[in-house]
């Protein structure tokens, strides 16, 4: 097998982000409870543009949520995300969150892209068109057009021969090359990756990073809940580390994971290290 | 989930059936010396059917598909009612199937025709579209088989929607799918798969049902061999009238199970198991299943 070096993803898709510099997501005071339990305790953040932002913790502290929240797949109970400058899932009526509109919010989403633990390709489709299925549905492009934009993402992970097959009958680092194939054809302003490499077998990891690292470089924003401390090293501009549904540290890579300043981050690091 | 759930029954297993039948029958016959059997009466109604037998078979045919459209049109919404945020919504659907699960077929079929003739509620008009007319009794019969069939479809609908991982829809909406969107193209596609078993079952029983609209006098094929045992040259031959009719039920179900095979098989694209193209079912049974791909 050849080794095969992701390039020009952005290219493919016929969008270069060359956005103003400046905030792209900024959270303020976000809570959350699933039933009576407090899950998110006020998490604060903001990430620029073209920014790659490594989010850390143990399990249970609440990063995955957090994650979820910004695409508002989970309900917040008080505090705001916006991304772009735009409230996200939300209206506020006085100084009270009111629930958007099911249209709105799926407008929204469908500027912010998402890579799934588990891919979640869709296993009726093919490989092809698990990616032209939103360009054509939500973006209304032509068959044509997503045709071939789909084919050109394809061959830029890695996986030119695989158009007409099932999810299934990949392995699971090619379905997760898929799965950020198909967030890249809708464009989006920004991905977000919820443990993208920790379902996969260890030999295949480094083919998602290989991908996701070529997006780094070519300026997408993404924010990477991962323990991947190679990737955070390599790509990562900062590191946040989360406990108990708060941010309790963030730095550079480099500062983080050689000076933590927490004595939970110590003990965090010390066991994954 | 690709494999058939419906067991096709072996012609050799018919054969030996039928032929223990008939011994049955003749020592019967020795025994009470009572009943004259006339069995040309049952070979010509199998062999070389009436134009009335036939119009029967038609008639259940088209019910029963018919029905069943209606069936699975409402047991979609229904399912959708039943997993609705919005309360009016959940409350109207489970309204619908508490009824109609709730309350006898045949009860139903008789108030929904005789019930709302007598008090002018509704009476079924007959109909006719292109030269063809659509009787009351027949349109007030497909009416009361669907309505029925919906409530159970909506239960079965409603398992194969939740069977599909919810991974699925967060996936479809994070690509900003909206809800109706996402059920549409990746969440039910996906539930037919097992929505598609059940359903054979239900078309089934739904051949077979067709028959309660005996109530109505609609000439389906139990109605038909009815009348012919009731007046007529045939008449008074229940045993050998009834056993034709039984016959061609099973052939129409018969039918039907081969044709659920069929679908089935198509509908296993993409589950992994390669149905189309991979080992069949007994292969994989006694060799086990492979893993790879």
């Amino acid at each position: 097998m050849t080794i095969h070096t992701p390039h020009g993803l952005l290219d493919a898709v016929g969008a270069v982000p060359e956005g103003p510099e400046g905030l792209i997501v900024e959270a303020t005071d976000v809570h959350k409870y699933f039933g009576r339990l407090h899950v998110l305790r006020g998490v604060n953040l903001t990430v620029n543009r073209r920014e790659v932002l490594v989010l850390i913790g143990p399990s249970g502290s609440g990063k995955t949520t957090f994650l979820r929240c910004i695409n508002h797949l989970e309900r917040i109970q008080q505090g705001r995300i916006r991304v772009n400058g735009q409230l996200i899932g939300y209206r506020e009526e006085g100084d009270k969150l009111v629930e958007d509109r099911e249209r709105n919010i799926a407008a929204q989403r469908s500027q912010i892209g998402f890579v799934f633990q588990r891919f979640n390709l869709f296993p009726h489709l093919t490989a092809l068109e698990n990616i032209m299925e939103a360009p054509i549905r939500v973006r209304g492009l032509p068959e044509d057009e997503a045709r071939e934009m789909g084919l050109k993402l394809l061959e830029r992970v890695g996986l030119a021969a695989k158009e007409t097959t099932y999810p299934q009958q990949l392995s699971g680092g090619q379905q997760q090359r898929v799965a950020i194939a198909r967030a890249l054809a809708m464009r989006p302003a920004l991905i977000l990756f919820d443990e993208p490499t920790s379902a996969l077998d260890p030999e295949m990891i480094g083919e998602v990073l290989d991908v996701m690292k070529e997006l780094a470089h070519e300026g997408m924003t993404m924010i990477v809940v991962s323990h991947e401390m190679g990737f955070a090293r390599e790509v990562g501009d900062r590191v946040v580390m989360m406990d108990e549904g708060v941010i309790i540290e963030e730095g550079t890579p480099e500062g983080l994971f050689s000076n933590p300043r927490e004595e939970r981050t110590q003990a965090f690091l010390s066991k994954i290290l | 989930m690709g494999h058939s759930v419906t067991k096709r029954p072996r012609p050799a297993t018919l054969l030996v059936g039928a032929v223990l039948l008939l011994v049955l029958a003749g020592c019967q016959s020795r025994a009470t010396g009572q009943y004259v059997y006339d069995w040309s009466i049952f070979w010509d109604s199998v062999v070389r059917p009436s134009p009335r037998i036939l119009n029967g078979i038609w008639l259940t045919v088209t019910i029963a598909v018919i029905s069943q459209l209606i069936g699975i049109v409402l047991g979609v919404f229904g399912a959708l009612g039943r997993l609705a945020r919005f309360r009016p919504a959940r409350y109207l659907a489970n309204f619908y199937v508490w009824i109609f699960r709730g309350t006898p077929l045949l009860v139903q079929i008789m108030f929904l025709y005789y019930g709302l003739l007598v008090t002018h509620i509704y009476s079924w008009p007959d109909l006719t579209l292109m030269g063809i007319t659509l009787p009351s009794v027949i349109q007030a019969g497909i009416f009361a088989l669907g309505v029925n069939e919906g409530a159970y479809m909506s239960e079965i609908v409603r398992a194969g929607i939740l069977s599909v991982d919810p991974g699925q829809l967060e996936a479809a909406r994070s690509l900003g799918m909206t809800y109706p969107m996402a059920m549409r193209r990746i969440v039910l596609p996906q539930a037919a798969r097992v929505v598609v078993p059940p359903l054979g079952n239900e078309f089934n029983n739904m051949l077979k049902t067709t028959s309660l609209l005996f109530l109505l006098a609609v000439p389906e094929l139990f109605v038909t061999f009815s009348q012919l045992n009731g007046s007529g040259p045939t008449s008074f031959h229940p045993f050998e009238l009834f056993l034709a009719c039984a016959l061609w039920f099973l052939l129409l179900t018969t039918i039907w199970s081969l044709i659920q095979a069929r679908i089935e098989k198509r509908l296993a694209r993409g589950t992994g198991t390669g149905a189309e193209q991979g080992p069949s079912m007994r292969t994989r049974l006694f060799h086990g299943f492979g893993g790879g791909r």
